[in-house]
């Protein structure tokens, strides 16, 4: 299968997979800026999903392409540690050119990984999982307060909102080169379009961690 | 500007492939600037000779950056600190008196050092063997007009057939991944009419030996193509990618 077999193919499910998160992240921070209107809206959202089927079958597909991206990312980085050798260099320098997120994506990565498991024990585990369990899940707008209630909560999701902002700038141009979309005029739309879709969701994604924040510590009654 | 300069060169050392090497730092005294590198390293080693030590290995032949021969990693970066010149094109007005030069061979499991600065790049010639050409007889050269080919592929092959293989994207590569080299030369056919037969064939040949002899994957930090003395571009890489994932679908 060439997929797994070649240096090519493990490269093309990195980036598909990757482009199908960025497209989950993108759905993930409309849907929670529909709180920011009214919490009832976002009941209505957190209701209409709940753990009917085609939810299920959402996230099933999701965390497939979650664990595939981060088995692949362990694999690629094994094997290109492997090809570096042994002998590092006594004295290395980065071109101007080359972007920093790009020689860091695995620790960026792994910095996400730590956020979002922080992030379903808080969300995950508390409105989807009961449901599936055949128990009583919290709703979505208790949720919120529990989690955006502690004041150490803001600081961390802004951690990962930037590991995942430099991840995503490298990451969405990366993909579309791997899977051979790309020119030397494309290469930079690519990269500014990555730019700007990275920086417009997760600074929606700040701006309504820090708007939760101030509404369930009572800063803010709007 | 001065006209000489003296300077320190720290050295990697090594007996053989299997020796454990180490650097070892040289003093240098009024060397001209107009001195180009390799020249500064045969007055080294004229030293060496002189106090009875081994000189150092180094790889060189045409001196003119023409032959891909000369592979030092100066100072963090392959060939050195100029762009778009091989290492025998560099001079030492591009360095300061009272500076430590540190050169280090290239630096990749698949280039194994055979002697100090000496590395075995015959992967790239096996990457080569496995379908770097065209296999059947084109004949005499014909009328250019019979086949017409546009001016931006023709200059884009050209940008690419000018690849020496001199492994600096692999050295640059935190990756130690040769996807450069490999799609600078499955492009240079790719973009000709006279590459099409046997495109698919290439393509998937080159990289599975690419893949086999131990080179890294690819993630796209853009190093090799900013320390490529040759400035092949990165849009290689996406054309090597295209026509790899084409050929896979067409199976």
């Amino acid at each position: 299968m060439w997929l797994t077999n070649s240096s090519v193919g493990r490269k093309v499910v990195m980036s598909v997979t990757g482009l199908f998160l960025i497209l989950f992240l993108t759905f993930h921070t409309l849907m929670n800026a529909v709180a920011l209107f009214g919490f009832k809206y976002y009941e209505a959202i957190c209701e209409f999903l709940g753990a009917n089927w085609y939810a299920l079958v959402g996230t099933a597909i999701l965390a497939g392409g979650f664990v595939l991206h981060i088995i692949f990312a362990f694999w690629l980085t094994f094997q290109n540690r492997k090809a570096r050798g042994n002998d590092r260099y006594e004295e290395s320098a980065k071109p101007a050119s080359v972007e920093w997120a790009s020689q860091n994506m695995l620790v960026l990565g792994i910095i996400v990984l730590c956020f979002m498991g922080l992030h379903l024990c808080q969300f995950w585990a508390k409105m989807q999982l009961p449901e599936i369990m055949g128990e009583h899940p919290q709703s979505g707008t208790d949720a919120l307060a529990l989690a955006f209630g502690n004041w150490w909560t803001l600081p961390i999701y802004l951690v990962g909102f930037c590991a995942l902002w430099f991840h995503i700038t490298h990451g969405f141009w990366s993909a579309f080169q791997t899977i051979g979309t790309a020119n030397e005029k494309w290469i930079c739309r690519f990269k500014c379009i990555g730019w700007w879709w990275a920086t417009i969701v997760m600074g929606l994604f700040a701006i309504e961690a820090i708007y939760f924040t101030l509404h369930f510590n009572n800063i803010i009654n709007c | 500007m001065e006209n000489a300069i003296s300077f320190n060169i720290k050295v990697w050392r090594q007996a053989g492939p299997k020796e454990q090497g180490r650097f070892e730092v040289y003093q240098m005294q009024d060397i001209p600037t107009d001195t180009s590198f390799l020249e500064m390293l045969d007055i080294l080693n004229e030293q060496l000779i002189e106090q009875g030590k081994e000189p150092i290995a180094f790889d060189h032949d045409c001196r003119e950056g023409i032959c891909g021969m000369c592979s030092l990693y100066i100072n963090g970066h392959p060939h050195g600190p100029a762009t778009g010149a091989t290492t025998c094109q560099l001079y030492m007005r591009r360095f300061h008196d009272g500076e430590t030069i540190t050169v280090e061979p290239w630096r990749s499991a698949a280039f194994p050092v055979i002697r100090d600065l000496m590395v075995n790049r015959n992967a790239f010639d096996q990457i080569q063997q496995a379908g770097g050409y065209v296999s059947f007889n084109t004949g005499g050269a014909q009328d250019a007009n019979a086949l017409p080919i546009s001016k931006v592929d023709a200059d884009e092959a050209m940008d690419s057939a000018s690849c020496i293989g001199c492994g600096a994207c692999v050295a640059a590569c935190k990756n130690g991944s040769a996807m450069l080299f490999v799609s600078a030369k499955v492009s240079q056919f790719a973009l000709l009419p006279q590459g099409k037969p046997e495109a698919a064939r290439r393509v998937k040949a080159m990289l599975q030996k690419m893949d086999e002899l131990g080179f890294g994957n690819c993630t796209n930090t853009g190093a090799c193509a900013a320390e490529c003395p040759k400035q092949i571009k990165l849009s290689n890489i996406s054309r090597l990618n295209r026509e790899y994932i084409c050929a896979k679908l067409a199976d």
